[in-house]
This record gives C-alpha cells, structure tokens and sequence, in this order.
C-alpha cells in the first residue's frame, strides 16, 4: 500500500496524550454508575418485557431502587438479595415489582458474600449465551468467507420495521454488506428502550430488541441464499447506550453506533453521564464481537473540512483510548471520518485523499468508518452521484473498511429502492475499476498531500496537549469540537448519574472484560499459527 | 438503443417560443423532452417494461423510450424513461408568492442596520421539535456560513444565538423572551410525514396564545419549506432551498423597516 511520510513521533506523543485524556476521565467517572447501566445490568440478568401502560420492566426495577435510596449498590445486589431469599427468577421478581406486590429493600437480608456468588452465576449465563451468538457469526463468515475490501454499508429508514426488511434484502441482493436500520428522531433522548415490533417512526424506525430480531432473522436468510454473511448494525448512542448494546450482543447486531462525544455534542446530552453509560457499553460490544462505529464524522456537518479536519484526528485518539480502557481490542474500533469537502475548493479531492490516507496508517488495524458527502450535497441528483463517486475513489484507494455509501438523493428525502441500488453500483464499479490502484502510487517526497496530513496530525498533536492540559470536560465547555459548546452539569440526563457506594456490585464488568481478553488471546493465537503456515 | 441515439425523423412542429404555450426544452424548441426514473414492484420482464412505457403514456408523454431496466429485487425493477411531454402551460398566468426583496451584501446589510435601527438586531435560530439535524440552521447562522455566503454571526450589526437542534417549542418561546429576540428563525430538516407542519402549527399557536405573534418576525427555513407555506402556516416568510443567509438578512431589514415606519 502507499505511504505518506508521516511524523511518527508525532503520532506517538499524540496517542499518549490521549491515553492520559482518557484515563483522567475514567479515573473520576470510575466513582459513579447511571439509571441505564443498572437497567443494562437488569437486562443482563434475564429481565425483560414491559408493565401494562408500557413501560419496560428494566426502568420500573431500577426506578425502585432509585427511590429507596439505595441504587448505588447496584442493581444486580437486590436482586440477589430477592433472589436468594425468594427463591425467585430476576423475571419473576420484575414482574412483582411491576404490580406494585413486591419492594426488595424490604426483603430479609442476605450474605453479600452469597449474593455476588449468586450473581457472579447468573453473569456467567449469560455471557455464554452472548459468546454463542459471537461463535455463530465467526462460524458464518468462516462457512462463506469474508471480502477483504471495503464493507458496503447502506440504511433502511422506512420507519416500519417490515418495510426495512423488505428494503434491506433487495439491498443486500444488490450487494450491500451491511444494514444500518436509521432509528427513529429523537430515540436518543429516551431514557428508556420500546418495546415489541414497530410500524411506526420517523426518519427510522424504532430500535427495540424485537425489532433487531426480525431484522437478523431476515439478513440471515438473505445471507443464506446469496452464500454471504449480511452484517446488521444499529445505534447505542442516547441515554440508552448500554442497554441497547445489550439489546445487540442479545440479537447478534454486528456493527453499533457508540460514541458519548457524539450525544454531548450533537444531542445535548450530558457529558458525565453519557461517558459512564459509554464505557459499560463498549465492555458489552466488545464481549459480543460487534465493531463500534464512532461519530467524528459528524464534526464536519458543522465544522469546515479542511480548517478543522484535525478536530476529527484529535476524537479518533480519544476515542481509541477510551475504547482500550474498555477492553476492545483496536479491530472493532470502526472509527469515524468523513467526505465533507467543500466541492469548490480547489485541490479538495487530494486533501481529502490525504486525510483518508493518514487515518488509514495512524489506526492500521481499525475498521475504519468513512462517511460520505452529505453538507454539500444540493438536490443535483447528477452531480450528487459525482460527488458519490471521488469518495469511492477515496475508500477505495486508502482501504476504507467500512463505506456508508453515499445516495445521489441525499438532501432530498431517505433512500429509494432504487437510490440504493445505483449507489451500490456505483461503488462496485469503482471498486472493481480501480481496485489495486492504492498499491500502485506512491504520494510524492514533501508534495502537498504529505504536507496536507502532517498539518493535520500537527494540529491534533496541540488540541490533545492542550486537553490534557485543561482536561477534557473543560475542553468539551469551550467547544473545541464543532464549534459547540456543552457544561459539566447542563444536558440531558445528569439525574440519572448515581455515586457508588463502597459495597457496590456489578457483576458483568470483570466478566466482560475477561470475555474480550479470551478472545483478543484466541485471535491472537490464531495469527501467530497463520504466521507459521 | 443506437436508433434511438441520432433521430433523423422530421421535427414537424412549430419551433417558435410561445410563453403561452410552454413545454420542456431538450435540444429544440417545443420538443417536451423529459426524463424520468421510477421502480415499480413487480418482477423485471418485457411485461414490466411495457407497463413502464404505458404509465409514460399515461403522465401524457407521447413517444416513451424505455432507455433503461434494470432488477432492484425479485419483485422489483427500476427504469429510466424519455418521452415528450404532451402537456402545455400558460406561462404569462403564473403568480407566485416569492420572497422579494433587494439582497444586500453583509457590509450594506450591516449598514442598513445602523441607519434604520441604529442598534444591532437580535436573532435567535434552532432546530425545534424532534428535529436532531443542525445543518439547515448552521448554514444561515454560523460564522462560516455556506458555499461562500457568511453567516448571521458574523454580521457586525446582528447579534445572533443558534440554539442548535431538538429544542423544544416552549424552550424556544421562553428562551426568545428572555434573549429579547427581534427575528426568530426555526429550522426543519426531517420532514418525515410531514412532522415539521405539525411542529411548526403549534410553535405558531403557542406563541399566539401568550400573545406573542406578533412582538417577533418568525422566519422558517428547510429543504421542504417554501414562502407559501410558510404564509400558510402563519409564519412572516419562508426560505427554501438555495437561500442563504444574505437572502434572509435583506428579508429581515426590508421587513423590520417596514413595521418600524409603520409604527411612526
């Protein structure tokens, strides 16, 4: 493959700045869990459903605990504590709690040495269950093979979760890799999951557990007929995100949206609390084998591409620590990045060139998420579907892994069938066309593509010094990352953020963690065994 | 395709432009020419194209060429039709209601700021209701403005406040009397049906129930939005696609001017 000469020391001083970004801020938020990740744990337990009115069983339990003070010890304690002296199923003792028949503070008090054996049990069960839908899709891509290149990843977003299905395989049939099914507006900002199968939405469809069943259930189907594994992703971003990632370890989703920098700035969401829900999220999808999908692209829907391309590099290291720090090993870490050039500005095509190239060699080992144009894209169907085309060229030359197909209707309405279908095309005959081209160029000593990408790191180098400096919830009020300036305690959410008390029990995080190490040891193992072949 | 690429058939119609007999333009005058692609949900075949073709008849184009067909799915399959479109319009009987006002640059509007007003003008923007996307808000506010139109920020003489995206109508409302706001701008990207007429309607009804319609001028702007529907809905005007934020500062100074004299 070409190489830009890049300044490694940079790059390594970068990555170490954001090692200690991300560590200053896991060391405070270490300190505090949040209503969504005691109801993830619920869920983990083998709680499910919803009451009468609908509200699901997960936020009734939490919300009893919240009440009687004593959620900071977490809610996989008091339900060990009900379990163990009811004798009881976590789904039964919900069910209870939901008619108002039983309040666990009230129950007679158990060994805690009992309950975290209780608990530790049960967590085993369930990681199993996930560790068998993680061996089922390797078994998959294994039986058909897995293509090297760029992922096609295109969205159904009909609102009506059989639409979508209906969408998403002739998608597939064309040649899409992945489906990303777009939830509905405003999901995000629900401090709660929906429940069942969906018809109703807008802008997309519903992200409910039922809902990502059916669509895995569809996809597998696809993927049999056409002798392909049909990948499926969804979003844990909003005031969900654990819960959701649970959801998708659950219903074998393979790709998932995760990233709290994205909720802080484009949702409002605030920033303690999305972080701690980010970091028991990311511990689930990494157990579960799926890749996240970080939203730095999105910077330059606001940003300008060109003057502040290094606010995307300098969230890429952040987000990479933070991923780390969760146990995810560097090949699920589809970090974000986007085609979002101005078309006028002169050169446009080899800065950005350059900057997909620099991503490709600082994160090497990364799915890379690339994005396509979507700021300057104006109703001008035909020059849409041009603007379309320079970034396939892009991905195709910098090894993009996964390539969110741009539509030449984008500003216009949510895909048509058939929009999907001639972006697929157009992907696959530049894809096809110009396949081994990266590994035929070279970028020119000192020419102004290595320049343009030693810029970048440059100024990413001085953001992440200078959020180190200041920390980065200081750097996050300022609103050094597109232009938008988010507080401490402003946002959504911040009522949800419970400190720990000393007794706290989750039993999940070590087992999560040890289920990513198992795993990060057999690849491992594996390459060095294919290295001797 | 080939006898179809270079037509040697006689034009026989009148080639003489007549506004009250408009039609579309390909490469001769009255030649209706026009393209479109549609899909429909049935399995691609020589049935299927002949449907295509019929339905061309059917939207009154004479002549339909089926250039392209393709299979979407099984059951679905997508064409590219050409034809000449049937159908005439008076043109000289066309009366729309347009936004017009003479646009300024920044420095003149800047000016005209301080002649008229004689203190900077206020302007408080979001992207209200479910609405998460900023980009149409952004490309009238923001200092970078969009494909080399500055935005409002960067106007000496407007103070501009861009709340950003999911703002509530009530948060709005309370947030503009608080900002003492002179123009309101709300933005609405995600139209998914028709969300934005209804978040629009109420954010119209509230502020007409606290009898504040009419102490601010509300500008709507989005892909879907147009000056009519923007009157329709109660709004002072409407800027759709391809406006910018000079377009909206000239409506503004035009506009406030007017209700200033009026006032005197």
């Amino acid at each position: 493959m070409a190489e830009i000469k890049l300044d490694w020391e940079k790059v390594t001083a970068a990555r170490e700045a954001a090692r200690q970004i991300a560590e200053d801020t896991q060391n405070y938020l270490e300190h505090f869990t949040s209503m969504t990740v005691e109801r993830a744990v619920c869920r983990l337990l083998g709680i499910d459903g919803v009451d009468e009115s609908g509200v699901p069983l997960p936020n009734i339990v939490v919300e009893q605990f919240k009440d009687n003070g004593v959620l900071n010890q977490g809610a996989a304690f008091w339900i060990g504590q009900g379990a163990l002296a009811l004798g009881k199923q976590p789904q039964e003792l919900a069910e209870a709690i939901a008619t108002g028949s039983l309040d666990l503070s009230q129950v007679e008090v158990q060994d805690p040495y009992e309950v975290q054996i209780w608990a530790e049990k049960r967590a085993q069960e369930t990681l199993e269950r996930i560790r068998s839908n993680r061996l089922q899709r390797e078994a998959k891509l294994q039986e058909f093979g897995d293509h090297p290149g760029p992922l096609i990843y295109v969205i159904v977003a009909t609102g009506n979760i059989y639409e979508d299905i209906t969408q998403a395989k002739a998608a597939a049939k064309q040649g899409a890799d992945i489906i990303a099914v777009i939830r509905t507006t405003g999901q995000s900002l629900l401090d709660y999951v929906p429940y069942g199968a969906t018809t109703e939405g807008f802008g997309g469809t519903v992200a409910t557990q039922e809902n990502f069943r059916l669509m895995r259930e569809a996809l597998d189907e696809s993927g049999e007929e056409l002798g392909r594994y049909i990948r499926l992703c969804n979003y844990c971003s909003g005031l969900c995100m654990p819960e959701i990632a649970v959801m998708g370890a659950y219903e074998r989703l393979d790709l998932m949206l995760n990233d709290a920098l994205y909720g802080i700035l484009f949702r409002d969401i605030n920033m303690q609390r999305t972080l701690i829900d980010q970091s028991f999220s990311r511990m689930i999808n990494g157990a579960a084998g799926v890749i996240i999908n970080t939203g730095e692209d999105n910077y330059l829907t606001t940003s300008d591409a060109f003057d502040e391309a290094y606010t995307v590099l300098a969230s890429q290291f952040i987000n990479e620590q933070f991923a780390l720090k969760a146990g995810m090993p560097e090949e699920q870490m589809g970090l974000g990045h986007a085609y979002e050039m101005d078309p006028a500005l002169h050169n446009s095509f080899l800065y950005e060139l350059a900057q997909a190239q620099m991503a490709r060699q600082i994160f090497p080992k990364a799915p890379l998420k690339y994005m396509p144009p979507t700021k300057f894209m104006t109703g001008n169907i035909f020059k849409g579907h041009v603007q379309d085309a320079l970034f396939n060229m892009v991905t195709v030359i910098t090894h993009q892994r996964i390539q969110l197909l741009g539509m030449l209707t984008e500003a216009i309405h949510t895909p048509l069938m058939a929009d999907r279908a001639l972006a697929i095309e157009n992907a696959r005959y530049i894809a096809t066309a110009m396949a081994d081209l990266g590994a035929e160029i070279e970028f020119r000593d000192g020419g102004l593509m290595e320049q343009r990408a030693n810029e970048v790191l440059s100024q990413a180098l001085d953001l992440l010094q200078g959020i180190r400096r200041d920390g980065l919830f200081h750097t996050l009020e300022e609103g050094k990352f597109a232009g938008i300036k988010r507080s401490l305690y402003g946002g959504k959410g911040l009522s949800g953020v419970i400190e720990k008390a000393r007794d706290y029990v989750n039993p999940f995080v070590p087992l999560l963690l040890k289920e990513e190490a198992d795993w990060a040891k057999a690849a491992a193992r594996q390459t060095v065994q294919g290295g001797q072949r | 395709m080939s006898s179809g690429l270079y037509s040697t058939s006689k034009k026989d119609f009148d080639k003489s432009l007549d506004l009250k007999k408009l039609k579309p333009y390909g490469d001769t005058m009255n030649d209706g020419k026009v393209q479109l692609s549609f899909t429909l949900p049935v399995p691609d075949s020589e049935q299927a194209v002949e449907a295509a073709r019929l339905l061309a008849l059917h939207m009154g184009l004479s002549e339909p060429l089926v250039a392209h067909h393709q299979a979407l799915d099984t059951g679905f399959s997508f064409f590219v039709v050409y034809g000449s479109l049937t159908h005439t319009l008076d043109f000289t009987q066309i009366h729309v209601n347009a936004v017009d006002v003479h646009i300024m640059t920044m420095a003149e509007t800047d000016e005209f700021i301080r002649r008229h007003f004689g203190r900077k003008l206020r302007v408080l923007g979001a992207s209200t209701g479910t609405d998460a996307h900023t980009v149409g808000i952004d490309a009238i506010m923001n200092m970078k403005g969009y494909a080399g139109h500055y935005g409002l920020e960067r106007y000496k003489m407007i103070d501009a406040l861009n709340l950003g995206s999911q703002i509530s109508n009530e948060d709005f409302i309370r947030k503009a009397v608080e900002f003492d706001a002179d123009v309101l701008l709300v933005s609405q990207t995600v139209t998914q049906k028709n969300v934005h007429i209804d978040n629009l309607t109420q954010l119209v009804e509230l502020l007409e129930a606290e009898g504040l319609r009419q102490r601010f001028l509300l500008l709507i702007g989005g892909p879907r939005i147009s000056h009519e529907l923007a009157k329709e809905i109660g709004a002072d005007a409407g800027f759709g696609p391809g406006k910018f934020a000079d377009d909206v500062a000239s409506f503004i100074c035009e506009e406030l001017a007017k209700r200033q004299e009026l006032h005197h």
